[in-house]
């Protein structure tokens, strides 16, 4: 049973104490005799002082308010929530994998060398790219790494001029944001009316400044860029390198590949696509694959194999150097290894088919009620607009906040830019017909509620802890620590 | 559409407002609609030059930061900075909130930009 918590800060009692610690037989000095004045506080902080039942209970009850994908359903496009099979947690807590540091001798940690060799094998073959770094900490941290190499690439030809990267306008927001992090000017190409890349307005953005052109495909709408060979021959021909996105591997993998579309440079996500956790702020891994005339650029040291074993290659004098410290998180990797070993390629191709069945199986069933912008086959996700709801008064953030009253962490919303009110549904491939069938009533008779009930929908939500919290006095005036006098 | 006739208006959702060669930008009342609560907002610097066309401003809101983009070019003589404490202004009284005063480099560019009547033409 969840219930309003009051604040940790509130049931604090002066005084109460939940430890009892013997008399100290140490001697005892003073901090002023230890610190300097400049280290000291000049108050005591507030802390809370509680029971340890009672502060058992508040972290319990926290915790129980999180809702995840092993709580409930988890539609957040474009993110992939797809389910993180226990078996990676099984192995990735074996022996091998938690005793061994990263000071050893390379002779003595040649299993964990080896599977990341393995990976990267792996990884290459999904992706259809020579060569993987498994460093980088995150997809956008992926994104730097390719355009750190992309640049690199450049630069060693005697090419100085190419310090622009061009986008689509329907591109993560991390695409232009890591490209200026790298250095590069940042151009946008328009979609065009069916959201693919416009093939004249790419042409027109090409010229002898372009170092690459970065791109998802599936694109951020769900829906598969068939002319991804004319543009990988649009910008090759004006001298520039392919960046994908990996983001939404998860609908081609098995099927296509990223190498065989023309892509120089890949990141993929492996919290999306290859099941290892989501972050809430812990460990992620974006390894960037590239093809072989990249590969010299890769960061150092790169996991490689020779007769008598394998071993780590910091002889590389063009690498762009260190990306992470030591190896990258070597225990997301183990994970996503478990996960393409227990899948199997048979398994991995069968992946990609459910999550786009499943994405057009909702997207069929909910687009009488919805507006559905780009109405043909889509891939992983499903991209509705809510004008048809906006009209009667009702905005998407309204619908979203309504599917809370019935268990379901909402989709994505108001994302991508380029759709109006725009809800952004992505079930993965792990979800049962009977779970896909519960959500599009519920997304149904929030549309009726709409006509029928409108405040209803406006005023939601009415079943949780909290209702909806005022978000613009939030981000105007945050409070990020407690005060009293609040 | 709320719009005012004496504005002059950009495809990309800005206003303009002309006194002699100085000119007042804001958003328009449907950007601000669309934008959701704005709560974060970027100006450039007194004496920055900006372009026609280019970003020189940037709005965060509940649901997206955008880019605003310069319908004149000139130098900025002053920015409203009454915007930086309060951002939600611009959602209260968009065509009171003037981002910033540009000292105009070619006056003829506000010939280029739309009446009320196109503006509400293009997107009602």
């Amino acid at each position: 049973m969840l219930k309003h918590q009051p604040l940790i800060f509130e049931i604090s009692r002066r005084g109460r104490k939940a430890y009892s610690l013997p008399e100290c037989d140490v001697p005892v000095a003073k901090i002023e005799e230890i610190l300097a004045e400049r280290y000291l506080r000049s108050e005591a902080p507030d802390l809370p002082e509680v029971s340890e039942l009672d502060a058992v209970r508040h972290f319990t009850q926290l915790s129980q308010r999180n809702h995840g994908v092993d709580s409930g359903f988890y539609p957040l496009g474009s993110c992939t929530m797809k389910y993180n099979p226990k078996v990676n947690e099984q192995v990735v807590r074996f022996d091998g994998f938690t005793k061994v540091h990263p000071y050893q001798s390379e002779e003595t940690a040649q299993g964990a060398i080896k599977l990341m060799y393995d990976l990267g094998d792996m990884l290459s073959e999904i992706a259809g790219m020579d060569q993987f770094t498994l460093q980088p900490a995150a997809g956008a941290h992926g994104e730097l790494t390719g355009l750190m190499i992309m640049k690199s690439y450049h630069i060693n030809k005697g090419d100085v001029k190419r310090n622009t990267i061009v986008v689509p306008d329907s591109a993560h927001g991390t695409n232009p944001a890591s490209a200026a992090v790298a250095g590069f000017d940042i151009v946008e190409v328009k979609s065009n009316d069916k959201g693919l890349v416009d093939l004249q307005a790419l042409k027109e953005a090409m010229n002898d400044e372009v170092a690459g052109f970065m791109l998802t495909n599936p694109n951020t709408l769900g829906l598969f860029d068939e002319n991804i060979l004319e543009i990988s021959k649009i910008v090759h021909e004006a001298g520039g390198l392919m960046y994908y996105d990996g983001a939404n591997t998860n609908a081609i993998m098995g099927i296509t590949r990223p190498g065989d579309m023309g892509f120089d440079v890949v990141h993929f996500n492996l919290h999306k696509t290859f099941s290892t956790p989501h972050g809430g702020g812990g460990p992620g891994a974006g390894p960037v694959g590239v093809k072989k005339h990249l590969a010299e650029f890769l960061p150092v040291p790169v996991v490689s194999k020779k007769e008598d074993g394998y071993f780590l290659d910091y002889n590389r004098p063009l690498s762009i150097g260190k990306v992470k410290e030591f190896y990258g998180n070597f225990g997301v990797c183990v994970r996503a290894y478990a996960y393409i070993m227990s899948m199997g390629p048979d398994g991995i191709k069968a992946v990609a088919e459910n999550a786009v069945l499943n994405a057009n199986y909702i997207a069929s069933k909910l687009k009488d009620k919805y507006y559905l912008p780009v109405d043909r086959e889509c891939m992983h996700e499903c991209v509705f607009s809510g004008v048809w709801q906006k009209e009667k008064g009702v905005s998407t953030l309204d619908v979203a906040k309504r599917l809370l009253d019935f268990g379901y962490h909402p989709p994505t919303i108001y994302f991508p830019l380029i759709v109006s009110e725009a809800i952004m549904i992505e079930p993965t491939e792990c979800e049962t017909k009977e779970t896909l069938d519960n959500f599009i009533q519920a997304m149904r008779q929030i549309a009726d509620e709409v006509d029928n009930d409108p405040e209803l929908v406006h005023s939601a939500p009415h079943t949780t802890i909290i209702s909806r919290l005022d978000e613009a006095l939030a981000a105007r005036k945050p409070i990020v620590r407690y005060n009293k006098q609040v | 559409m709320n719009l005012l006739k004496e504005l002059k208006y950009a495809e990309s959702h800005e206003w303009v407002k002309v006194e002699g060669n100085k000119a007042y930008i804001g958003i328009t009342d449907y950007a601000q609609g669309h934008l959701g609560e704005v709560v974060y907002v970027e100006l450039p610097e007194v004496d920055a030059t900006v372009e026609a066309g280019s970003q020189f401003v940037v709005l965060e809101s509940v649901k997206a930061a955008s880019d605003v983009y310069a319908p004149i070019s000139g130098t900025v003589v002053e920015i409203n900075e009454n915007l930086i404490d309060n951002p939600g202004l611009i959602n209260e009284s968009p065509y009171e909130s003037w981002f910033v005063v540009i000292e105009m480099t070619n006056p003829s560019e506000v010939d280029n930009l739309l009446s009320a009547d196109d503006y509400e033409k293009l997107y009602a």
